[in-house]
């Protein structure tokens, strides 16, 4: 190992923070150094999963620890665009957006609120959330996967066969509902990596 | 092969929660591929497997989640851990319980939806216990568990200033954020079982 005893974390560039969540699309700025592109060796490519990856700040600082990486990507890969049965890719995106909401991830919530808004083309109603926060009222079906999202969030952690229950009243069978416990639960996973190794930046 | 997650949640082969899960079968694969990369690594490196099974115990006690929490103190236990640390690894569960997610949003029109709670700092004597690093660590993740929305530079500084490399504050963060993830599949799956029986 060449770590040096004394590592600082990075200041970043000028920058204006975004202060309201928001559709638009946004930089993150690492606080961590992340990998230099022409470090990366093969090991790091493939835990990328996707090679264009080796662009961004972020999944350059995660490919510090390739293994760990490859196997959350594959895992968010599969919850979200594996589209054989299930919850609609809305329904997912949907639960992630609340999720990153509650938890205060500015950058994750408008990179799936978007998703959201495009998949399920429900652009007012996925403001709606955005701007009043997970309290908003949509619809059943939309508002029964964020009661979710948000009692899966909490800590304590509130869900319980209730939520199941309503879950499956608005129309959701056993498999869209794993799709929506692993979307909240993934971006439980996602939003304190995104918030605690870097911030949002909106772009020029 | 173990399914940690199975193993928490009680998923029997063959039931109907089997077959749901077995259609995300990448996602399935891969949650275990995230636990072995974390608490079972080719090589454990700077960042120690009594370090990573002591901060899985504090995260898990603070989710307050029996069948985890149990899980990860056994763990911890096999590590090889002293019976000194585990106490204090059990004492700071209760020391640094409370509810979340709470914290601060950037100022402006977000304020409002400010929530105050707890900062939870690791008293003198627990400190000598735990040492700077696992120190360090607790209160790393004491924040990215109950208010990550309050992270910023200088918590990973005092990381790095106890003598986390880069790399290790990345394994660390993934850890911790992991099991934010699977304790709630297992606390959703047990929900699903609990409603169809």
């Amino acid at each position: 190992m060449t770590e040096k005893t004394s590592e600082k974390t990075l200041i970043p560039a000028a920058h204006t923070e975004p202060v309201v969540f928001t559709r638009d699309q946004l930089d993150w700025l690492p606080w961590l150094e992340p990998m230099a592109e022409a470090a990366l060796t093969p090991r790091h490519i493939t835990a990328l999963v996707d090679p264009p990856r080796a662009k961004s700040d972020y999944f350059r600082l995660l490919a510090r620890d390739p293994d760990i990486l490859e196997a959350r990507t594959r895992t968010d890969k599969d919850i979200f665009y594996n589209t054989v049965g299930g919850a609609p890719r809305a329904d997912r995106e949907l639960a992630a957006a609340a999720t990153s909401r509650l938890n205060g991830c500015i950058y994750c919530a408008s990179v799936h609120a978007r998703h959201a808004a495009i998949y399920g083309k429900r652009e007012a109603d996925v403001d709606k959330l955005l701007h009043e926060g997970v309290s908003a009222d949509l619809d059943e079906r939309w508002n029964a996967i964020v009661a979710a999202s948000v009692a899966l969030t909490a800590i304590p952690i509130d869900f319980g066969p209730e939520h199941v229950e309503r879950l499956s009243k608005a129309g959701l069978d056993d498999l869209a509902i794993l799709d929506v416990i692993n979307a909240a639960a993934f971006f439980n996973w996602a939003n304190r990596l995104m918030l605690s190794l870097g911030e949002p930046a909106t772009t020029a | 092969m173990t399914d940690v997650i199975d193993t928490l949640a009680g998923i029997a082969p063959g039931s109907a929660l089997d077959k749901a899960r077995n259609n995300r079968p990448e996602a399935r694969k891969h949650a275990q591929a995230s636990y072995d990369a974390l608490f079972q690594p080719a090589a454990f490196g700077s960042f120690s497997k009594l370090e990573r099974f002591a901060v899985a115990a504090f995260v898990a006690g603070l989710h307050g989640r029996e069948e985890t929490r149990d899980y990860y103190t056994k763990k911890l236990e096999e590590a090889g851990a002293s019976p000194e640390l585990r106490v204090v690894v059990s004492g700071e569960v209760m020391n640094g319980h409370s509810s979340g997610p709470y914290g601060h949003y950037p100022h402006g029109p977000l304020t409002i939806e400010d929530k105050e709670g707890m900062t939870y700092g690791i008293g003198a004597s627990e400190r000598h216990v735990l040492g700077p690093r696992l120190s360090a660590a607790f209160e790393h993740a004491h924040m990215l568990v109950l208010h990550p929305r309050d992270a910023a530079p200088p918590s990973l500084q005092e990381l790095l200033n106890a003598g986390w490399s880069t790399t290790d504050i990345v394994t660390l963060s993934q850890l911790v954020s992991f099991l934010s993830f699977q304790i709630r599949v297992v606390a959703g799956l047990k929900a699903m079982t609990a409603r169809a029986a």
